[in-house]
């Protein structure tokens, strides 16, 4: 065993990056190929005020994040698709007024917030193993629905007008996969916090979609990219006593970048 | 009269307060080959969507396999236009016309062994079957094209709705298209959106012309210059509307139809 697997932490640390990863991969590919991103982001900042309210409360704050992510997705999903709301100006609302929440039920805890930095920006040293076990319920939720709904999701995906005329209720679906969208959030901000998780779970489905000819092999390829930024990342931030969250985003950031500009050269040879 | 498939009765549909379409009466029978011509915003596509269910009109009434749009889910098979798709969606010609079958299949089920029989025909018909596997960015127009089409086939329908399936193929791949829609006239009825003023004339059975409202020409009449001028706003080719070297049949309505 190498020395580092000694320590807990390190173990927990590892079975945090693998079992994150699963469902990255799976959730980010669609968040890639819908190109909802931004959605993802709204999300995953709205939850501050479910980092707040767990303060607020005295409990896990992953716990906290759970309604308030869920909450942001249906009301996201529900106010551009039925009150005429633009995506953005939805998106915007509640990505700020999550935050603001979260704020306040800060402020209004008595004394100081232990650890609140971990919960913005990541830090997968300190994964406690109980939040291993949730994050293990997670996954295994998202991947059932996500194997039982696979026929559907690629429809709404890829042809929401087909899907719908085809009787699929897509509203219905569109609004479970932006909660699992909002799960994936949950289990993320242990590794790279709430601020950056929109980067783990866009780059390695980019990335993976360059190589991968459907989509549940872009799922696979992601996520065992985000197992391998993660990995590296926290080899990385170990080895140079680093921030854990941010190293990870910087080594996916510069293999995304790298692969980029591999693309734009092999298209122009191609044209050549 | 054969039994009638749409019905459209004094439809009106604005889009954001600007009328898109003004009092259209229509009726599309069984065994209609129907091309509805127009200039863009005419609202072609708008009246498609309607027959779909997906755009509610404002007033007026639709019907549609004798009920409302929408509830006659499978009997449809839609052709939207291909130039909407993400050509970087990982999925393979296979899975798109697979998306066929979503009407006749169940929710938590996959796709079982006649789906994928339905699947097969469709892309034998459409000459698909030796690109099934192929990545839907690999292929040219004129393929997503006949991949859309083997798509709305392989969900067995008795209505193809088709928008502007030429739009983005080159001639040669047209006349293949329209070869095509020969074929399969013969046992579904038809409408089709298109800008092909000239050459659609030889394969229809009626032609609409729709610029918000709808004038209604029924085979073997003659289109002019000046009704097609005044429908676009410049000019075009003048279309013969008749069948070519067709003997006057029974199936072919004699009477001048109400559309």
């Amino acid at each position: 065993m190498p020395d580092f697997l000694h320590y807990e932490f390190m173990r927990n640390a590892l079975l945090a990056a693998i079992l994150s990863s699963i469902a990255c991969g799976i959730i980010g590919s669609y968040v890639v190929v819908r190109k909802i991103g931004f959605i993802s982001g709204g999300i995953a900042h709205t939850a501050f005020g479910g980092i707040g309210l767990g303060y607020y409360l005295g409990l896990n704050p992953l716990v906290g994040i759970i309604p308030f992510s869920l909450a942001a997705a249906i009301g996201i999903g529900l106010l551009t698709r039925k009150a005429r709301i633009s995506e953005d100006t939805a998106i915007g609302a509640f990505w700020a007024a999550g935050m603001s929440i979260g704020v306040i039920l800060i402020g209004l805890t008595p004394g100081y917030a232990p650890n609140l930095f971990s919960y913005l920006f990541g830090n997968i040293l300190t994964v406690p193993t109980s939040d291993l076990w949730l994050i293990t319920l997670l996954d295994l939720l998202i991947g059932l629905m996500v194997f039982a709904l696979n026929k559907e999701f690629l429809a709404v995906s890829f042809d929401e007008e087909y899907a719908r005329i085809s009787g699929l209720k897509t509203l219905a679906l569109d609004l479970l996969m932006l909660c699992l969208i909002a799960l994936t959030v949950v289990i993320m901000v242990r590794v790279v916090g709430i601020v950056m998780v929109i980067a783990l779970l866009t780059i390695p489905a980019a990335v993976a979609r360059s190589y991968s000819s459907s989509l549940p092999r872009m799922m696979a390829i992601a996520a065992l990219l985000s197992i391998v930024f993660s990995i590296a990342g926290l080899w990385l931030s170990w080895v140079f006593d680093l921030a854990s969250g941010a190293t990870i985003i910087l080594i996916a950031s510069v293999v995304f970048l790298v692969n980029a500009i591999l693309k734009i050269r092999g298209s122009r040879q191609a044209t050549c | 009269m054969s039994e009638p498939i749409v019905v459209c009765e004094k439809l009106c549909v604005d889009r954001d307060g600007a009328p898109v379409l003004k009092g259209l009466t229509l009726s599309v029978h069984k065994g209609d080959f129907l091309a509805v011509l127009g200039p863009n915003g005419g609202g072609k596509t708008t009246l498609l969507k309607v027959m779909l269910g997906l755009i509610q009109p404002t007033s007026g009434t639709v019907t549609v396999f004798g009920g409302p749009p929408g509830a006659t889910t499978g009997r449809i098979g839609y052709v939207p236009q291909s130039l909407q798709f993400d050509r970087t969606f990982p999925i393979s010609v296979r899975e798109v016309v697979l998306m066929g079958r979503l009407s006749k299949s169940r929710l938590f089920r996959r796709y079982g062994r006649e789906d994928r029989a339905k699947a097969d025909e469709a892309m034998e018909i459409t000459g698909l079957t030796a690109l099934a596997s192929r990545r839907i960015g690999a292929l040219s127009g004129g393929e997503l094209q006949r991949v859309l089409i083997a798509r709305a086939l392989a969900g067995d329908p008795d209505l193809l709705l088709l928008d502007e399936p030429t739009a983005s193929v080159d001639p040669e791949m047209k006349t293949t298209i329209y070869d095509l829609l020969d074929r399969l006239k013969a046992d579904h009825t038809i409408v089709l959106v298109t800008h092909d003023t000239g050459t659609i004339a030889h394969h229809v059975s009626r032609i609409a012309c729709l610029n918000c409202t709808l004038d209604m020409h029924e085979e073997g009449s003659t289109l002019g210059r000046t009704s097609l001028e005044s429908l676009y706003g410049y000019p075009v080719d003048i279309v013969e509307h008749r069948a070519p070297s067709a003997p006057p049949t029974s199936s072919t309505p004699s009477g001048h139809r109400h559309a």
